[in-house]
């Protein structure tokens, strides 16, 4: 799978490129972190008594926000975000009545290039599946990326996220990260 | 408090897609409206209601971000995320693409005509800021490519009446420029805000400006020309700004934009948190340590983020907004009865 840098991010050299892709150079060809810790997946979600009510008011919680993204594909290995563990369900705060969901993302290595491609997953994701009033903040979890700041800035940028995604090649590879696995 | 703002009507100005940004022309009888959609709409008054009055389509081959108004009302520009900015002639009813500006490296994040109408500014995610000098033939030519900032340029204002031009960036910063030997230049960086400053803000008589940014607060900058009372040292024969009040703890998410009111002074803030608000300075207040307080606040204003609000040039306390929702909206604003 190899990009050309020009077409997938439509940012100069002078600029820099605004979302990594694989294929751009800092991938280098080669996985940057080619032996990952895979950690197991969870169970399904119990279904209760409450929920199967249909007449009963159903807030949207943590595990239902979790559900909607662990099955988002890494972009450089064939394993969910969950099982390489960059999302938890404890990284999940949920506000159901201020309508506001915050996400928090746990790169697999601390300079991994891919961490605003995945960042920029999961938000599309949760943009894409919750009702319109919710506010989506995706974050990197404290300590644990080199360019944390950067990367945090760059996902809570509306007008730039707004930007990248009109960009067709870019969004193609955000929506392989979001297929589901067959 | 309560009443002070309320909703005259609302539109959906441009429906399935963002609504970035709205511009009154100078006589406030007309108001252009952008957005995701790759649309400019002109609204007009038609008895009560706000109508659509043209739709400029063709131009933009993706999001147009901002729009400005020439001072003399026939021309309107825009800028795209396509990296061009569009000058729009108006003839009559309708509206022509007379030029097409390129040369910025990617998106175009806002334009401003400066006060004589003779020069235009336009930024970019490429760090630059270009001044454009404007001829009677309708040719434009770059004058200056400033590169002060170290980041994406989201924003570029001239003052009301001088040929001063203020930038805010997502390198937290706000630059001032003016011309100088046939070129421009850089003369002083604002520092002090935390994060993105995303809007700016003239008062009236251009003494001040107000700068709104993702940190949550509003700064009011106020020049002080060599040799002030007040002490505040300059170098050369340059003003120096300094913030004299950090407006904080009143907004919850990022601050989209400002709009300083000409005729009644009041500051309008669009916020993140889906919210519009209206500040007053305290008349008996020390000038040079202003007090603002919150004289409106409207929880929902709309069903998203509010990106602009803008004040009728003519129309005291006549206000637009509008939305990520699309939505379009207009306000009355009544100062209430202080005490």
């Amino acid at each position: 799978m190899v990009f050309s840098l020009i077409l997938v991010c439509d940012s100069s050299a002078m600029v820099g490129p605004a979302f990594p892709v694989p294929g751009a150079p800092g991938a280098g060809g080669s996985l940057e972190n080619a032996n990952p810790l895979i950690y197991r997946r969870q169970g399904e979600r119990p279904i209760t008594a409450r929920e199967e009510d249909g007449d009963l008011p159903d807030a949207i919680d943590a595990r239902e926000i979790f559900d909607l993204i662990r099955s988002i594909n890494d972009p450089e290995h064939p394993l969910t975000l969950e099982e390489l563990n960059v999302v938890e369900q404890v990284r999940v705060k949920v506000n159901d009545t201020e309508s506001t969901v915050s996400v928090e993302f746990t790169p697999t290595i601390p300079h991994c290039s891919m961490a605003t491609l995945i960042g920029l997953s999961i938000k599309v994701k949760l943009i894409r599946s919750l009702p319109e009033r919710f506010k989506v903040d995706v974050h990197i979890t404290q300590g644990t990326h080199a360019s944390e700041h950067a990367v945090n800035k760059q996902l809570a940028d509306k007008e730039r996220v707004a930007a990248a995604l009109e960009n067709t090649h870019l969004l193609e590879v955000v929506n392989q990260c979001l297929s589901g696995r067959p | 408090m309560k009443d002070s703002l309320t909703v005259l009507s609302r539109i959906p100005a441009h429906p399935d897609s963002r609504c970035w940004f709205l511009a009154w022309n100078r006589t406030g009888t007309l108001l252009a409206s952008c957005g995701g959609d790759r649309s400019i709409r002109i609204w007009g008054k038609e008895g009560e209601a706000w109508a659509c009055k043209s739709v400029l389509g063709e131009g933009h081959q993706r999001t147009i971000r901002k729009v400005a108004w020439s001072p003399c009302g026939n021309y309107l520009a825009s800028a795209s995320f396509d990296a061009t900015t569009c000058i729009w002639k108006k003839n009559q009813e309708d509206f022509e693409c007379v030029a097409t500006l390129e040369g910025h490296e990617n998106e175009v994040k806002s334009v401003a005509w400066a006060p004589s109408g003779n020069l235009l500014a336009t930024c970019s995610r490429d760090k630059s800021v270009w001044v454009w000098e404007v001829d009677e033939e309708d040719e434009y030519e770059c004058m200056s490519v400033l590169n002060s900032h170290t980041q994406d340029v989201k924003h570029v204002v001239w003052h009301p009446n001088q040929e001063l031009l203020a930038s805010a960036s997502y390198d937290d910063t706000v630059k001032l420029y003016r011309e100088e030997e046939d070129d421009w230049v850089c003369f002083s960086t604002l520092e002090g805000h935390e994060s993105t400053v995303w809007s700016l803000a003239f008062d009236q008589s251009g003494e001040r400006l107000a700068s709104c940014s993702d940190d949550k607060t509003v700064r009011i900058w106020r020049q002080y020309k060599p040799g002030n009372e007040q002490g505040v040292v300059c170098s050369g024969t340059d003003p120096t700004w300094k913030c004299i009040c950090t407006l904080s703890g009143s907004h919850t998410r990022t601050i989209y934009d400002v709009a300083w009111c000409h005729l009644t002074g009041a500051l309008a803030t669009a916020c993140g948190d889906d919210a519009i608000r209206v500040f007053e300075e305290d008349p008996h207040s020390d000038p040079h340590q202003p007090i603002f307080s919150l004289t409106a606040h409207v929880a929902r204003a709309h069903s998203q983020d509010v990106n602009c609000v803008a004040w009728n040039p003519k129309e005291p306390g006549l206000m637009a907004s509008c939305s990520d929702d699309g939505e379009m909206a207009f306000w009355k604003y009544q100062r209430p009865e202080v005490c």
